[in-house]
């Protein structure tokens, strides 16, 4: 089991304040993403719920029980830092088994334990080596596998990627993903990138300046968003936001279309731009046009699609898609 | 990308930085030359490097003249005490300072910094007044004292930037991992920290072994060091190049065989975070 509920948790640096007030349910087994831009608060969210900051006021609960004043090692939670924090005095073997030693297991169970998330790690062979003779992937690996022995109520993941080269980014967000559905444990896990966020979450928590902008599913985030900052963050490239006359003709005072949701024509169409540049990623191409009284629109389109720069091009917003924003940045 | 060194440039590198070394070394190498020859030889000109009467008698007048074993103990007690004392005190503080610092603890390092910067010898009179009416003059008590006091700033100074590179996350992973604060320093600080502490150590035994100003100062007989003996043979009846030179070598061999013994643990310590 592992529900997280915070209630009414906020959290002060002296006189700053990081996070005004938080309400949020981490239901058992859901994998959460917090993301947002840096400095948004969603690293110290996460120290609060591991116990490694204070509240400032409110409470955190895990499965209907207080923890608010439980330090860490109370707390029945596993973490993966950005650093990977592994103890450069032990070995790969001591590293993993460091958790199940401390809550004195018996030593062959731990020697169990360790064998088995070694092999699911694929770190059998390196169990004798020390951190600094491993890889950053490996080195990955083996914070996991710390956190895994234990059997947590939930994992938590402070930016646990962004060490790690493209390449092998995306086969660890798939290997932490493919863990998630083995083991259904709870997962909270900070992001500032928006894919990841993406591809992994169940529920997707957009923060900023220490509010919570949205809660919702990938698609919810992606087909509704609340309001223009969410708008502007989820969804790669990012939605195009036109303001001004272009947004008037709509009775807002602010649209957003999507790249995806502009169709491309050589006549008729709502608006008429020149082809700025191309970028062909194979099965799309993307489209930087500046439109006349709108502004720069980024169109995506077939990877088949022949195209110039300078060339003119008429587009048209599909209108089921199309995003209306008041004044207040705020979704109608 | 590395740069391409061609083999001509790689063996120039080579005999300078053999030069070089020998150069430093070689103040060194000819006291050890010169303590075997006899006083005559070793004031000849031009001087023989190796081609002379080889001698011991040297060492057996210096060992006959002043008891030298007496003066080793001294210098054993001296530099392992005040090591001892000064890392029980600075540990705690180099600790405090560099896992919970406050706003000040930058100006506190800096005041204790300064203390180095004065002349030891503007202080020696009232040093001396306070050790005059302590008792304390030429004891060891007395001199361990001093040399803490003298060498604290260093090591807080030294242990506070190896504690620095103890990055804050490994504890925190290690609280994550049920660790209770007596485990967590027992098998996680206590093995990082080591290194570090142990070539603090081994700096400042050799710093408190080689001070000579207040060791010249403040002891006669009862007390004096290594420093005081080789002093000894440089003045009263003129100078004796050969004797000093023994004197000198019997002084500097016990530090020179741990310097041996520990270079791989000093030379970790002196670049310790350079590479990770």
């Amino acid at each position: 089991m592992g529900k997280i509920t915070l209630d009414k948790v906020s959290k002060s640096f002296g006189q700053t304040s990081v996070i005004p007030q938080i309400d949020l349910t981490i239901e058992d087994g859901e994998f959460v993403v917090f993301v947002g831009p840096s400095g948004c608060g969603k690293s110290t969210l996460l120290r609060l719920i591991a116990g490694l900051e204070d509240t400032t006021r409110g409470t955190i609960s895990i499965d209907g029980q207080d923890v608010t004043g439980a330090p860490p090692a109370k707390r029945g939670l596993s973490m993966v830092f950005q650093s990977y924090a592994l103890y450069p005095h032990m070995s790969v073997r001591q590293n993993i088994a460091f958790p199940l030693k401390m809550a004195n297991e018996d030593k062959a169970v731990i020697a169990k334990k360790v064998e088995e998330a070694a092999r699911i790690l694929n770190l059998t062979d390196y169990l004798e080596r020390r951190p600094g003779q491993l890889s950053g992937g490996q080195r990955q690996r083996v914070a996991i596998g710390r956190a895994i022995v234990r059997q947590p109520k939930a994992f938590l993941f402070d930016e646990p990627l962004s060490n790690l080269d493209a390449a092998l980014r995306g086969t660890m967000r798939l290997e932490i993903s493919e863990l998630h559905q083995s083991l259904g444990t709870t997962m909270v896990y900070v992001t500032h990138d928006q894919v990841e966020a993406m591809t992994m979450a169940d529920k997707i928590v957009v923060l900023q300046a220490g509010r919570v902008e949205q809660v919702g599913s990938p698609l919810e985030l992606y087909r509704s968003p609340r309001n223009l900052f969410v708008a502007g963050f989820i969804g790669a490239p990012k939605m195009n936001l036109i303001d001004g006359t272009g947004a008037r003709k709509h009775n807002a005072a602010t649209i957003g279309i999507r790249p995806e949701h502009i169709r491309l024509s050589s006549d008729g169409g709502e608006w008429t731009g020149k082809v700025g540049v191309t970028e062909h990623l194979g099965a799309d191409t993307l489209l930087h046009v500046a439109v006349d009284g709108v502004g720069q629109v980024t169109v995506r389109a077939d990877g088949e699609y022949q195209v110039r720069s300078g060339d003119t091009v008429r587009l048209t917003p599909d209108p089921d898609k199309l995003h209306r924003f008041n004044a207040d940045g705020e979704t109608f | 990308m590395a740069r391409a060194i061609s083999p001509r440039r790689k063996w120039t590198i080579t005999v300078v930085a053999w030069l070089l070394g020998l150069a430093l070394f070689f103040p060194i190498l000819w006291t050890v030359l010169t303590s075997f020859k006899t006083e005559g030889e070793a004031i000849a000109s031009p001087p023989s490097l190796i081609a002379f009467d080889w001698t011991l008698a040297n060492y057996f007048e210096v060992q006959a003249r002043s008891n030298y074993f007496k003066y080793v103990g001294n210098s054993i007690v001296i530099a392992l005490g005040s090591t001892l004392i000064g890392l029980l005190i600075a540990i705690p503080a180099a600790w405090a300072m560099a896992f919970s610092p406050t706003k000040r603890t930058k100006d506190v390092l800096m005041w204790m910094l300064s203390t180095k910067m004065l002349p030891p010898v503007g202080v020696l009179v009232p040093i001396y007044l306070i050790f005059r009416d302590t008792g304390l003059l030429d004891s060891r008590t007395g001199l361990i004292g001093v040399l803490t006091m003298i060498n604290l700033p260093i090591i807080v100074w030294m242990l506070y930037t190896y504690f620095r590179e103890i990055p804050g996350e490994i504890l925190e992973a290690a609280r994550m991992d049920g660790a209770s604060l007596a485990k967590e320093i027992v098998y996680v600080l206590t093995p990082m920290a080591l290194p570090g502490i142990a070539s603090t150590m081994l700096l400042n035994i050799i710093l408190a072994w080689n001070e000579a100003f207040w060791t010249l100062n403040l002891t006669a007989s009862n007390a004096a060091p290594l420093t005081a003996f080789i002093a000894a043979y440089s003045s009263p009846e003129g100078l004796f190049w050969a004797k000093l030179s023994a004197a000198s070598t019997l002084a500097i061999a016990p530090i020179l065989i741990m310097g041996w013994f520990s270079q791989r643990q000093l030379i970790r310590g002196l670049t310790f975070g350079a590479v990770k």
